[in-house]
C-alpha cells in the first residue's frame, strides 16, 4: 500500500491549524450574536462611561475618566471572547459532534485546540483595534510603554479564561453552559471589578474581585495602561487561574456529549 | 478486531467482538438498538478506547493513530458532527484543506445533490440533506476506510440509490466500507460482507448467500437477534 499511503497523506500541520483557525474565526464574525457580545457592547459600554459619571471608577494616579475606562472595556472584551463566546460555542460543538468529527479528521484534537486559541486571540486583536480607536477618539491617553505588559496580561488573561471555559464547556451540558456564560459575563460585568476597578466596589467585594481573574485583568490593564508598568500581582493572580482551569479541565473535559 | 469488550459503568456494550473487514469490499454490521455498532465503529474510529482485545485499522491502533492515519480513514458520525453555523460547500471545502489530495469538491457535491442546498446553513438542513453532507465530508478524503454510522437513514428512495451507488464506486477504488444499517435491503443489495451483532457479540458473519442459504435475510437476523431466540 505504499502508493496509496503517499496518496492519502494529510495536509501540513501548519495549513491544517491555520484552515482551522480561519474557519473558526469566520465563523465567530458570521455570528451575529457573537459579534454583538464581543464588539457591539463593549463599544457601547465604553460610550456610555464616556458620557456619564456613573457608576464612579475611582482614579489612578489623577488620571482622567476615560483613562480608566478603556482598559476596563478591553478586559471585558477580552472576557467575552474568550471565556462566553468560547465556552457556548464549544458547549454545542461538543452536542453536535463536532468535537468527535473534527478529532478524528487530519486536524486532531490538538490541532482543533490550537487552532481555537489562535481564532480567539484574531478576535481579540480586532476588538483591541475597534475599542481602542474608539478610546482615542473619545478623549483617551494611554501610556504607550504599557502596550507591552498590557499584552503579556491579556494573553496570560485569555489562557485563564479560555482553560475556564473549556471547564464548563467540556463537564456541563450546552443549555447550562448558555444560561450559565451569559450569568457569569454579566456577574462579572457588575461586580468582578472589570470595568469598575475593585477598589470603588464596597469593602468585603473589593479583595474578593481582586483575586477573580476578571479583577486582575481589569487591574493589570489599568496599570499597564495608566501607570506604564506590569502589574505583578494580577499577572500572578491570573497565572494562578490559568494553571488551575488548565489542569482541571484536561482532566475532566469530555469530548463526547 | 479481535476480542473487543467494552463496559459503560455497568453496562457492557461490547463483549468478545470480533470481526474483519477487507479492502474493496462492503461490510454492512447489522443488529437491533444498543447491540454495541455504534460503540464497535468508535473504537475503529479511535474514538473510545476498548477495555481489553484489539483493533487494527490499515495495521495501526487508531486510538492515539496520527493525523496521515486520520487522512486515511473516513468517518461519518450517527450525530453529523457538522457544524451549524456553517453552511455545506464551505464546510466541505475547509474540511478538504485537511487533506493533501483531496476529492473533486464540486463533484461530490453535484452528485450528492448537495448543490441544491449549498447555501443553506446546516442549521436549517433536513436530517438526510445533513446525511448526504455528512457522507461527503466521510469521502473528501479519498479514504481507504470509511467507517459509516447509518449513511442512508432518513435519505429518500433516490437520494439512497444515489448514496449506494457511490459508496459501490468508492469500494472499486479499494476503500474498505464499513456501514452500520437497520435495514435488510440495504444490507442485501450493497453489502459483500455481513455482520451480525447482538449484545456485544457477533451472531453471525459472512457473505449473503453464506449467512441466509435458503432463507432470507430478515429471517436470519430475527431468529438470531429476537430475544425469545436466545
Amino acid at each position: 500500500m505504499t502508493t496509496a499511503a503517499s496518496i492519502h497523506t494529510a495536509a501540513p500541520a501548519r495549513d491544517r491549524v491555520l484552515a482551522q483557525t480561519r474557519f473558526e474565526t469566520s465563523t465567530l464574525l458570521r455570528n451575529g450574536e457573537q459579534l454583538l457580545v464581543a464588539i457591539v457592547l463593549p463599544a457601547m459600554a465604553l460610550v456610555g462611561l464616556a458620557l456619564s459619571h456613573s457608576p464612579s471608577l475611582g482614579q489612578l494616579n489623577q488620571s482622567a475618566r476615560i483613562d480608566v475606562a478603556v482598559p476596563g472595556v478591553l478586559a471585558l472584551a477580552v472576557i467575552s471572547t474568550a471565556f462566553t463566546g468560547q465556552a457556548i460555542s464549544t458547549a454545542f460543538d461538543r452536542r453536535y459532534g463536532v468535537l468527535r468529527l473534527l478529532g478524528v479528521s487530519p486536524l486532531g484534537r490538538s490541532g482543533l485546540l490550537i487552532a481555537k486559541a489562535l481564532a480567539v486571540l484574531t478576535i481579540e486583536l480586532l476588538q483591541f483595534i475597534v475599542i481602542g480607536a474608539l478610546g482615542l477618539a473619545l478623549g483617551w491617553h494611554p501610556h504607550w510603554l504599557g502596550l507591552i505588559p498590557a499584552a503579556l496580561l491579556a494573553l496570560v488573561g485569555t489562557w485563564a479564561f479560555v482553560a475556564l471555559a473549556l471547564l464548563l464547556a467540556g463537564t456541563l451540558r450546552a443549555e447550562g453552559v448558555l444560561a450559565l456564560a451569559n450569568l457569569i459575563w454579566v456577574l462579572l460585568l457588575g461586580l468582578g471589578g472589570v470595568i469598575v476597578p475593585p477598589s470603588q466596589l464596597p469593602a468585603g467585594l473589593a479583595h474578593l474581585a481582586a483575586l477573580l481573574p476578571s479583577g486582575a485583568l481589569g487591574t493589570g490593564l489599568r496599570e499597564a495602561f495608566i501607570g506604564g508598568r506590569l502589574a505583578v500581582i494580577p499577572l500572578l493572580v491570573l497565572v494562578a487561574w490559568g494553571a488551575v482551569a488548565t489542569y482541571l479541565a484536561s482532566r475532566s473535559f469530555r469530548w463526547s456529549d | 478486531m479481535r476480542e473487543l469488550a467494552k463496559r459503560f459503568g455497568s453496562t457492557t456494550a461490547l463483549e468478545g467482538m470480533t470481526w474483519a473487514a477487507r479492502q474493496g469490499e462492503v461490510t454492512a454490521v447489522l443488529g437491533p438498538n444498543g447491540a454495541g455498532k455504534t460503540t464497535t465503529i468508535e473504537c475503529a474510529e479511535g474514538l473510545q478506547r476498548p477495555d481489553s482485545g484489539e483493533v487494527r485499522v490499515l495495521g495501526a491502533d487508531p486510538w492515539g493513530a496520527g493525523p496521515d492515519h486520520r487522512a486515511a480513514v473516513g468517518v461519518m458520525l450517527q450525530d453529523g458532527g457538522l457544524p451549524n453555523g456553517s453552511t455545506p460547500v464551505r464546510l466541505l471545502r475547509h474540511l478538504a484543506a485537511f487533506h493533501q489530495s483531496p476529492a473533486n469538491i464540486d463533484a461530490l457535491v453535484k452528485r450528492l445533490g448537495i448543490d441544491a442546498f449549498a447555501g443553506t446553513t446546516v442549521r436549517r438542513l433536513s436530517g438526510g440533506q445533513k446525511q448526504r453532507v455528512a457522507l461527503a465530508a466521510a469521502l473528501l478524503g479519498r479514504p481507504e476506510v470509511a467507517f459509516l454510522d447509518e449513511p442512508t437513514a432518513g435519505l429518500d428512495p433516490h437520494a439512497r440509490l444515489d448514496a449506494w451507488d457511490l459508496l459501490r464506486e468508492t469500494c472499486d477504488t479499494g476503500c474498505a466500507v464499513i456501514v452500520t444499517t437497520h435495514s435488510f435491503e440495504e444490507a442485501e443489495r450493497l453489502a459483500d460482507h455481513i455482520v451480525i451483532v447482538h449484545r456485544g457479540r457477533v451472531a453471525a458473519r459472512g457473505s449473503l448467500a453464506e449467512l441466509t442459504g435458503k432463507s432470507s435475510l430478515e429471517d436470519v437476523y430475527f431468529s438470531l437477534t429476537r430475544e425469545s431466540a436466545r
